[in-house]
C-alpha cells in the first residue's frame, strides 16, 4: 500500500472540499463534486496490495458513477432548472471558506487524538473523512439552492465513503455497490424533485419552500 | 571594507535589476497579444524622464507628500536588504529579521498611502482605503506562509528559513504566495496597473498626484517589491541549499524569470475581478499558506 500517493489523494480531495465550498458557479461546483468522486473512486486499487478483480469493478463503477453519471444527471437538472449559480446563500462564500478550512484543521487535530488502529494512525483518512462530512454539512445548510445542496450530500457521502475505506477488508462489496446505487438513485429523484421544484415556485430556492399554498 | 562593498555591490544589483521585471512582463503581455510592445528596458526611460521634470504639488500637500514616497522607497530597499540571494546570504542578517522584512514592507504600504492621502484628494483616499483593506487579507497570507516556513525549518531568520523541502506544502506555498505577489503588487486579477479609468484603479489612484521625482522614485519601489516577492518566492519554494554558488544564482535567476513570465501570462489571460470576488481569491490564498503551515506542521507526524 502506497501510503504517500494515498494521502497526496486525499489531501486533493480536501483541497476540492474547499473549492466547493469557495465556488459561487455550480457548474465548478458540480465539476468538483464529480473530480473529488473520481479521486475516491480510485482509491480502493491503491489500498489493496494485490488486484481483485470485484475491487477493481467497485472501483470503476464509483469513478463512473461519482464522476459521469451523478455529474451529468445533475448539469441535466441545471439546464433543465435554467440556473448558473448560486446568488445569495444563507452563510458567504468567505465564510463558509474558513469554516471548511477551520473544520478540516480540527478534522486533523482531532484525527491525532482518536485511538485509531496503529495501521491507520499514519493515513490522513479519518481527517478527510471527517473534513469531508464537515463540508458536506456546511454545503446543506449554507446554501439556498437545491443542486448546491445536492452537492453537499455528495460531498458528505464522499466523507462516509472515506470512512468505510478504513473498513475495506471487512466490508461486503455488495453494501458498497449497494451504496453506489442508492446514491445514483437518490440523485436521479432529486433532479426530477429539482424540475418540479422549479415548475411549481419559478426558482430553485429552498427558501420558498417554506410558504405553504394551495 | 570588503562588507561596504559586499553591500553596495548588493545595493546596485537591486537597484539596477529591478526595473527589468515590469520591462519583461510588458514584453511578455504584448507577445501574447501578438504586438511587438514597449523595449524591456522601458522603465529605465520612464525613471530617468521622470527625474528631470519638476513637481506639482497641491497647495493642501504637507512635507508628508514628498517624504512618504522617499520613506516607502528606504523601507522596500532595506527590505530588499534582508533577502538573502541564493547562497551568498543577505547583507544583513540576524535571529528574527523576518519580522523586520514584514513590518519594512508595512511600513512602505502605510506611507504611499499616507503620501496619496495628502493631496487631499478624496479620489486618492478612495484608492488608499482601497489598497489597505486589500492589504489586511494579503498580510495575514503572507503571515501565514512566513510561520509555515519558520515551523518546517525551526528557524527565525531568512538566511536558514528560505531552505525549503520539497513536497505537498511546497505546492501550497507556491500557489499561495504567488497569488499574494498578484495582489501585493496590484497585478491583474486584483488590480489593473494598465487601467486609468477611475472606478476600478487601486495601486494608480494612490499615485496620480505625484509627479517628477516622486513618482520616479514610487515606480522604482514598486518595482523592488516585485523582484523581492519573486525572490521570495523563488527561495520559498525551490530547495537550492546544496547547489553550488554559481548554480544557486542561476536557479535564482530562472525562477525570477519564470515568476515574472508567469505573471505576464495571468495578465494576459485572465479578465480583472470584480470587486467584491477579490476578498474571496485573497481567502484562498490565506488558505493555501495555512494549509501549507498545517503541512510544515503535522508533515513530520502524519
Amino acid at each position: 500500500m502506497s501510503s504517500g500517493t494515498l494521502n497526496l489523494l486525499i489531501g486533493l480531495a480536501m483541497g476540492l472540499n474547499l473549492l466547493a465550498l469557495g465556488s459561487s458557479r455550480l457548474p465548478s461546483l458540480i465539476r468538483a463534486v464529480s473530480l473529488q468522486g473520481m479521486v475516491l473512486g480510485a482509491m480502493p486499487l491503491l489500498m489493496e496490495s494485490k488486484l481483485d478483480w470485484r475491487v477493481g469493478l467497485v472501483a470503476l463503477a464509483t469513478v463512473v458513477g461519482k464522476g459521469v453519471v451523478i455529474p451529468t444527471l445533475l448539469r441535466r437538472a441545471m439546464r433543465a432548472a435554467n440556473i448558473e449559480r448560486e446568488l445569495e446563500p444563507f452563510i458567504g462564500f468567505v465564510p463558509s471558506l474558513l469554516l471548511g478550512a477551520g473544520g478540516t484543521i480540527a478534522a486533523v487535530a482531532l484525527a491525532q487524538a482518536l485511538p485509531l488502529l496503529p495501521e491507520h494512525a499514519g493515513s490522513l483518512l479519518v481527517p478527510g473523512a471527517i473534513a469531508s462530512v464537515l463540508t458536506g454539512f456546511i454545503l446543506l445548510i449554507g446554501r439556498a439552492k437545491a443542486i448546491s445542496q445536492v452537492c453537499g450530500y455528495l460531498i458528505l457521502e464522499n466523507g462516509i465513503y472515506l470512512f468505510g475505506l478504513l473498513l475495506i477488508h471487512a466490508t461486503p462489496l455488495l453494501v458498497e455497490s449497494g451504496i453506489l446505487l442508492d446514491l445514483t438513485v437518490g440523485v436521479f429523484v432529486i433532479g426530477i424533485i429539482v424540475d418540479r421544484i422549479q415548475r411549481a415556485f419559478d426558482s430553485l430556492d429552498t427558501r420558498k419552500l417554506t410558504t405553504l399554498r394551495e | 571594507m570588503t562588507l561596504i562593498l559586499d553591500f553596495i555591490l548588493r545595493l546596485g544589483l537591486w537597484l539596477l535589476l529591478a526595473p527589468l521585471l515590469p520591462g519583461v512582463i510588458n514584453k511578455v503581455k504584448a507577445w501574447v497579444a501578438g504586438r511587438r510592445g514597449p523595449p524591456v528596458l522601458q522603465l529605465y526611460y520612464d525613471l530617468a524622464r521622470l527625474w528631470r521634470k519638476g513637481v506639482v504639488l497641491s497647495t493642501l500637500a504637507s512635507p508628508g507628500f514628498i517624504v512618504g514616497p522617499a520613506v516607502a522607497w528606504v523601507a522596500l530597499m532595506g527590505a530588499a536588504m534582508l533577502v538573502p540571494l541564493g547562497t551568498a546570504g543577505a547583507a544583513l542578517s540576524f535571529r528574527g529579521d523576518v519580522l523586520l522584512l514584514i513590518y519594512l514592507l508595512a511600513l512602505a504600504r502605510f506611507c504611499t498611502a499616507w503620501a496619496a492621502m495628502e493631496t487631499g484628494s478624496a479620489f486618492e483616499g478612495m484608492g488608499a482605503a482601497r489598497e489597505v483593506s486589500y492589504a489586511v487579507l494579503a498580510e495575514a497570507a503572507i503571515v501565514a506562509a512566513v510561520l509555515s516556513l519558520s515551523v518546517q525549518t525551526g528557524s527565525v531568520s531568512l538566511a536558514t528559513m528560505l531552505s525549503p523541502s520539497a513536497g505537498a506544502g511546497a505546492v501550497l506555498l507556491a500557489a499561495g504566495l504567488f497569488t499574494v505577489l498578484l495582489a501585493e503588487n496590484c497585478r491583474v486579477p486584483f488590480d489593473d496597473p494598465n487601467t486609468h479609468l477611475e472606478l476600478t484603479m487601486i495601486h494608480e489612484v494612490m499615485v496620480l498626484d505625484h509627479s517628477g521625482p516622486p513618482l520616479a522614485v514610487i515606480l522604482h519601489g514598486a518595482s523592488v517589491k516585485l523582484l523581492l516577492f519573486s525572490v521570495f518566492l523563488t527561495e520559498a519554494v525551490l530547495p537550492m541549499g546544496d547547489l553550488t554558488p554559481s548554480g544557486a544564482a542561476g536557479a535564482l535567476a530562472a525562477g525570477v524569470l519564470t515568476v515574472t513570465v508567469s505573471v505576464g501570462l495571468v495578465e494576459s489571460l485572465l479578465a480583472r475581478f470584480a470587486f467584491r470576488r477579490v476578498p474571496l481569491l485573497l481567502t484562498t490564498a490565506f488558505l493555501l499558506c495555512l494549509f501549507a503551515l498545517l503541512v510544515a506542521w503535522k508533515g513530520g507526524v502524519v
